[in-house]
């Protein structure tokens, strides 16, 4: 078997397996008093402590929560109902059009259901927020703008974003910038201090650490309601009992990812060209999306995610693709579906200007921390027939239709 | 795992098997599975909102049935995949079920499904990608490329499948049919699949209300026209579109005035041009000759007595002699038939075995 789909989950470290199975055989709220739970708090804030360790925050702005999801929707619902709340006219949240579901379906209740006015940032052909586009909204409606809400790196197409340039706008109209870092906390350089956001969410299962259990990292500063009312745990902004052995694994998890991003990011980049270059061998008319792999540094980083390879096919619907790849073992995704499982364009691919057929027609490869260079030589392998197969199919598809 | 070859000792196929969600297309993917083939599940989304969740009825499009179909591929452990077919259903199924209602015809949109979608885009498709044959939960056999009726006479669907060419047929699988439903639902439960349970659809998928008239009404404009006494060619009263006739229907012609006679008054006839919609009595009814549009035919031209036809999906059965050209049929009924409209097909029966099947041009 061949994964290729370290964007939607990669495999757990064996330290965080390690230290998630040992936490879970102790008993403990580290809200109780006594000598459990004494001990279960003192594991649940040495990690905190780890993990704003790693990631330039401060053990305070830690709050643990359950993953990506949850952090996005503290974030965008918790900023807006705080800043509309110290002042009624800032009703505006502004996202980019990149955004994952978490992040842009939050925005968009929000302007179902609280009064918001949802303002969606257009991105380049790559997929980037520019600093100016945001300037542009902010210098007309800073004044009306409760929130700024810009992912640090694509899921999809793995492009990043000049956070530091954005948070730095949005503090020059006196908005919070919050920041989805799902994908790039353990694969790129992450400082939450030196980025100047808000806010950032990350969860565990995107760098080695288990599913369920993730954080939003919350500036001291910064004023945010919370989603789930109950015993406060969390400063105040989340509530629920806390999960000692997800955040020590949590913690396990992140320390490595980010110690092995200096390597990883080298080993993977490489990885990644190689197979880059080597599909587009095979099918030359196969097109990446996103940024270009000799693209110049962004915030100090890479550009692009170093394990992501997002290729556009030509005459190719995407599902057929993945459907024959699946069949020769190789595992990767094709972007959106819906809840019942139907193929839809790219939301991301169609804001970058990529046409609907196109869009339909990708894939997206991502390499992780135990990808080999035997997985790209699969794949490589794989790829001249399934293509072939998958032209066919549509061309056929078209026959009818045109007939 | 698997051997070379499979129980019957045949090469193994890959195997496309449609999967709605609900018992026997369930049971349909498993027993293909064991007869040695190769077997990927496809789940149909027909419907443009995949994600609406359906109260009562069962159709083959919500999310709920996505899910279902999902839960039962895991089980068998075959892969699966969701395939948006929803604008080739609308424009080859309901588009069509719609023009035809408009037209004063009655059509059979599952034929049409099948025809036109399971074994036309779905099957292409499936070749191109390299299947060998789509598989499906329909009850009815398939030897030596002739399909026949099915083993269950209750659960039979020649009737839907007779419009299949020999082509479509020759990459078809009905692994249901020498079954008994109930056997098909005992078996769904001993293999652990969580559908074993699932009630029948029996509507229409996708007027999942069971009101075509309300789901006519909305798609075709009102064209007002009158309801005439066929035999004395009296206007009886309007009426607001032909769509809301079929021939055979007694309730709801909105006539105030009874017969002369007391008797009820049914639909015999729609002039879809002047849009008049001819009523008369229960013996008027009765069809002892049809003819067809162009028939997919298996077998030679020219007269066949001795043959079965069937008009309906479930019934409508009668002794006939047919008359068989290429640019359509001359059905003469041994016993008259009731409630036979132009749009639906007319499928022939040599006994157990499909011969053909053609839309009912006009009847006589």
């Amino acid at each position: 078997m061949t994964y290729l789909d370290h964007a939607a989950t990669t495999p757990m470290l064996p330290v965080a397996v390690a230290a998630y199975t040992t936490a879970l055989g102790r008993v403990g709220n580290p809200s109780s008093l006594h000598t459990a739970g004494r001990r279960a708090r003192r594991d649940v804030e040495e990690a905190r402590e780890t993990i704003a360790d790693a990631v330039g925050a401060l053990p305070t702005e830690v709050v643990l929560a359950t993953g990506g999801t949850e952090g996005d929707n503290l974030a965008v619902k918790g900023l807006y109902w705080a800043r509309r709340a110290q002042d009624a006219r800032r009703t505006r949240v502004v996202v980019s059009a990149v955004e994952h579901h978490a992040v842009l379906d939050a925005a968009e209740w929000l302007a179902d259901h609280e009064g918001a006015t949802l303002v969606v940032l257009p991105v380049d052909a790559v997929g980037r927020v520019t600093p100016e586009v945001l300037r542009a909204e902010l210098a007309a409606h800073g004044d009306e703008t409760a929130l700024v809400s810009v992912m640090w790196a694509n899921n999809e197409v793995g492009t990043v974003n000049d956070v530091r340039g954005l948070a730095e706008v949005a503090h020059e109209f006196g908005v919070p910038l919050h920041t989805d870092a799902v994908q790039a906390v353990g694969s790129l350089p992450v400082d939450f201090a030196a980025s100047g956001a808000d806010a950032l969410s990350l969860t565990g299962h995107k760098l080695g650490g288990p599913v369920g259990v993730g954080a939003l990292l919350l500036r001291r500063d910064a004023t945010c309601v919370p989603l789930l009312h109950g015993g406060g745990q969390e400063r105040d902004v989340r509530s629920g009992t806390l999960d000692v052995a997800g955040t020590v694994a949590l913690a396990a998890a992140v320390e490595a990812a980010v110690a092995a991003v200096p390597r990883r990011t080298v080993e993977l980049a490489a990885l990644r060209d190689d197979l880059v270059a080597r599909l587009i061998e095979v099918v030359p008319d196969a097109t990446l999306n996103g940024v270009p792999l000799d693209a110049p540094a962004v915030n100090g980083g890479p550009a692009r995610l170093a394990g992501n390879a997002h290729l556009s096919f030509p005459g190719c619907e995407g599902d057929s693709l993945l459907m024959l790849l699946d069949a020769h073992e190789i595992e990767c995704s094709t972007g959106s579906a819906c809840t019942a499982g139907v193929a839809r364009p790219s939301h991301v691919l169609l804001a970058m200007g990529v046409d609907e057929a196109a869009a339909r027609g990708s894939l997206r490869f991502s390499l992780g921390h135990s990808s080999t260079a035997a997985d790209v030589d699969a794949a490589v392998a794989a790829i001249g027939p399934v293509v072939e197969r998958a032209r066919g199919a549509l061309a056929r598809a078209g026959e009818r239709v045109g007939s | 795992m698997r051997g070379s070859t499979t129980r019957s000792g045949s090469a193994p196929l890959r195997v496309l098997a449609a999967m709605s969600g609900g018992v026997d297309s369930a049971v349909a993917a498993a027993r293909a599975q064991d007869a040695g083939h190769d077997v990927v599940g496809v789940h149909l989304a027909l419907s443009a909102k995949p994600a609406t969740m359906r109260e009562g009825a069962r159709g083959c499009c919500s999310m709920e049935d996505s899910r279902d179909a999902r839960r039962c591929a895991d089980v068998l452990d075959i892969p699966f995949y969701v395939w948006d077919m929803a604008d080739r259903f609308r424009e080859d199924v309901i588009e069509p079920f719609v023009a035809e209602y408009a037209a004063g015809r009655t059509p059979n949109p599952c034929l049409r499904c099948n025809e036109k979608i399971k074994f036309s885009a779905v099957l292409d498709r499936a070749r191109a990608l390299g299947f060998d044959a789509v598989a499906t939960g329909h009850y009815a056999r398939l030897s030596d490329g002739a399909l026949r009726r099915a083993a269950d006479p209750d659960k039979d669907q020649s009737y839907v499948l007779g419009v299949l060419t020999a082509d479509q047929l020759a990459h078809a699988m009905f692994p249901l049919g020498d079954s008994l439903k109930s056997e098909v639902r005992a078996e769904a439960a001993a293999r652990g699949l969580v559908v074993a349970e699932k009630p029948d659809s029996h509507d229409i998928c996708f007027i999942p209300s069971g009101d075509t008239r309300g789901f006519l009404a909305d798609r075709v404009p009102d064209a007002p026209g009158e309801l005439v006494d066929a035999v004395s060619g009296a206007v009886l009263g309007g009426h607001g579109g032909v769509q809301n006739f079929t021939v055979g229907q007694r309730h709801g012609l909105g006539l105030s005035r009874p017969a002369p006679d007391g008797r009820p008054r049914y639909v015999l006839g729609i002039e879809p041009v002047s849009r008049q919609v001819q009523v008369g009595p229960a013996e008027a009814l009765d069809v002892t000759a049809l003819t067809t549009e162009p028939p997919v035919w298996h077998g030679p031209t020219g007269r066949r007595d001795d043959v079965t036809v069937q008009v309906r999906a479930h019934g409508g059965l009668a002794p006939a002699s047919v008359e068989v050209h290429d640019d359509g049929l001359a059905v003469t009924l041994g016993s008259p038939l009731r409630g036979v409209a132009p749009g639906q097909a007319v499928v022939v029966y040599d006994g157990d075995r499909v011969l053909g099947s053609a839309t009912i041009a006009a009847t006589s």
